[in-house]
């Protein structure tokens, strides 16, 4: 039985092409970790091991500044992100299905269609009009752009958790006397939970990592973390913009890796 | 008679639009008594569901009313209605305790947390869960989930307790137990209980009343015994149990077979012109030949199933019917293939059936 089935692992040069594969991926990252505990100045000469861009990516109040903004940006934008994208989620998969539901999705992930470069000058030009008329030159720009580049991110999850719910527990339910809204409250969100929290952690790290709009949105002085280094990157390079990616890196890989748990969990 | 627990007039529902609507539900009316154990019995899409939902509040009828101890509760929510329903997948909460589901209803009411727990721990003792008070229901075997769920639904007190289907998923054995679980939750609160399967048999071991469903009709409704008995159409009486159905005549009172054998029949004043009569195998009596008002048959073939035998014979006419005999012993055994016989039905057991 088990060698009729077609097995892709038998195709001659699977594991050649596998391995070179995750050596493309995993190479240049591996490289930037290691450089970034360099003791020398350069990027690319091994010249012993050291913390000392570390210390001094940390003493940084540029880095300092930029992380924070990038933070405060990311969670506001994903707890924006979130809410709306539970809202749709429940109106796009708790109802009678009804005409223009496909539109509905593709205006709800309309930052996965629309190429990023495009947004980012649509929003340029509407945020200075916007600018001009009110004078306001706040963060509320940038973290207005992210939650809205950030729904599709947080809608998905939270929709694919919706649809393998059991219907017949909302039913039972409002069967055994709760409202609508004690039916949300008690049985809906509990067993949605996981699926908020996977969006919620898909939309920061989104928006945590963004260049493109925020490069073009942002107003002078309101650098986050990734254009932060962009704008390093063209003066001199040092091994600290290693350090600061490693962090990066490592703050997503957690955050990766709680998504993962959490999504798996109940399945 | 007792009081009317719930009452269905008229009720109509219909899916879909315009032209292509289909009926679910045609025209039923059906009055269901207090602490009566009342089965909707037929094949699946004969609108037994729909029925229950109705009653249950998930759907409003296209038309048509239901009342719960003659209040028309036609148009309030389910939260609203004293009906609890346990449902077929048992959609027991996962993320709740055992406990907690039980006392889930109480708890949406309001009542204190001290009074919800009391409850719920009686309801569990009840369906004789006591020691799983605290698992998750995902740690519960089907029967004990199930046990759960009507503990669940039980625990409000409701004045009618729908079950839909709610013991398809178990195997046989446990069915059985549930089946006198069920009759006994049933006796000791006193709740009226309408329950819903396609399983004839199920039908009539538990019920008080059945209502035969078909084709978004009530067919007849009657006691287990006066349905198998005194089937009023085809239907019914081709779903319950098995049974032979035989072309006949019917003229001044007269019943007569195609053969031109007139046989007896209690219920032939009303009709006139061709019929279809019905005989339960078991009344069908194989006898020799020339014994007094016998028809002639030949038996084609036998089936063994142990304490009975199935003679399949063929009448005069070409009729095929089925006789049940008790199994004979080796030595007694003288029905051969191909042997003509004789063949009587037991007194009142033909009926003549309404198209």
């Amino acid at each position: 039985m088990a060698e009729a089935n077609f097995q892709p692992t038998r195709i001659p040069g699977f594991a050649t092409i596998a391995i070179l594969a995750f050596v493309c991926l995993y190479l240049p990252i591996f490289t930037l970790v290691a450089y970034a505990f360099n003791a020398g100045t350069s990027i690319a000469v091994w010249e012993g091991f050291s913390l000392h861009w570390f210390g001094k990516a940390w003493a940084n109040e540029a880095v300092k500044d930029a992380t924070l903004r990038s933070l405060t940006i990311a969670t506001v934008a994903a707890i924006i992100a979130t809410s709306v994208a539970t809202l749709a989620a429940l109106g796009t998969t708790r109802r009678a299905g009804f005409r223009g539901q496909t539109a509905i999705y593709v205006m709800i992930n309309q930052p996965l269609m629309v190429p990023e470069i495009v947004t980012a000058v649509a929003l340029l030009i509407f945020f200075g009009m916007v600018k001009t008329w009110t004078g306001y030159q706040g963060l509320g720009y940038l973290i207005l752009a992210h939650s809205a580049f950030c729904i599709p991110f947080a809608y998905l999850p939270i929709r694919a958790r919706l649809e393998g719910m059991d219907l017949s527990l909302e039913t039972a339910a409002n069967d055994l006397y709760a409202s609508d809204w004690q039916t949300f409250r008690h049985v809906t969100l509990p067993l949605l939970a996981p699926g908020i929290l996977a969006g919620a952690m898909l939309a920061f790290v989104i928006s945590l990592d963004d260049v493109v709009i925020t490069e073009f949105v942002k107003s002078g002085g309101q650098d986050t973390l990734p254009t932060y280094m962009l704008g390093q990157m063209r003066r001199a390079i040092t091994p600290e913009v290693n350090a600061i990616s490693t962090g990066l890196l490592g703050l997503t890989v957690i955050l990766l890796t709680a998504f993962f748990l959490l999504t798996r969990k109940k399945d | 008679m007792s009081e009317i627990a719930i009452e269905v007039r008229n009720a109509v529902k219909a899916f879909g639009q315009g032209g292509m609507a289909v009926r679910a539900l045609d025209d039923v009316s059906v009055d269901i008594r207090k602490g009566e154990f009342f089965t909707l019995l037929g094949p699946s899409g004969c609108g037994k569901t729909t029925l229950l939902r109705l009653i249950a509040g998930f759907e409003s009828p296209t038309s048509g009313q239901i009342l719960l101890d003659g209040q028309d509760i036609t148009h309030l929510p389910p939260n609203k209605r004293p009906v609890n329903t346990v449902f077929q997948s048992y959609a027991l909460f996962p993320h709740l305790t055992v406990l907690q589901n039980v006392g889930f209803a109480l708890q949406m009411l309001g009542k204190p947390k001290a009074e919800v727990a009391e409850t719920a721990r009686q309801m569990l003792a009840l369906v004789k869960l006591d020691q799983m008070a605290d698992r998750k229901t995902s740690q519960l075997s089907g029967g004990q989930q199930q046990r759960v769920a009507l503990a669940r639904a039980l625990a409000p007190k409701p004045k009618v307790l729908l079950l839909d289907e709610p013991l398809s998923a178990l195997d046989l054995k446990l069915r059985k137990e549930m089946q006198v679980e069920l009759k006994r939750l049933q006796h000791e609160t006193g709740i009226t209980f309408i329950f819903v399967t396609h399983d004839q048999e199920e039908a009539l071991t538990m019920s008080d009343r059945i209502g035969v469903m078909s084709a978004g009709k009530i067919q007849q409704i009657g006691a287990p015994r006066e349905i198998y008995v005194r089937p009023v159409n085809r239907f019914v009486a081709s779903f319950i149990g098995e049974t032979n159905f035989l072309p006949v005549t019917v003229s001044g009172g007269h019943v007569t077979l195609k053969s031109g054998i007139r046989i007896a029949a209690g219920n032939t004043h009303r009709h006139h012109g061709d019929f279809t009569v019905t005989v339960r195998p078991e009344h069908v009596r194989i006898v020799p030949r020339d014994a007094e008002g016998a028809i002639p048959a030949t038996i084609r073939d036998q089936v063994y199933f142990g304490t009975d035998t199935h003679y399949h014979l063929v009448l005069g006419d070409g009729t095929e019917i089925v006789a049940r005999q008790q199994s004979r012993t080796a030595t007694e055994s003288g029905l051969m293939n191909g042997t003509t016989v004789g063949v009587q039905f037991a007194e009142g057991a033909t009926r003549v059936l309404e198209q």
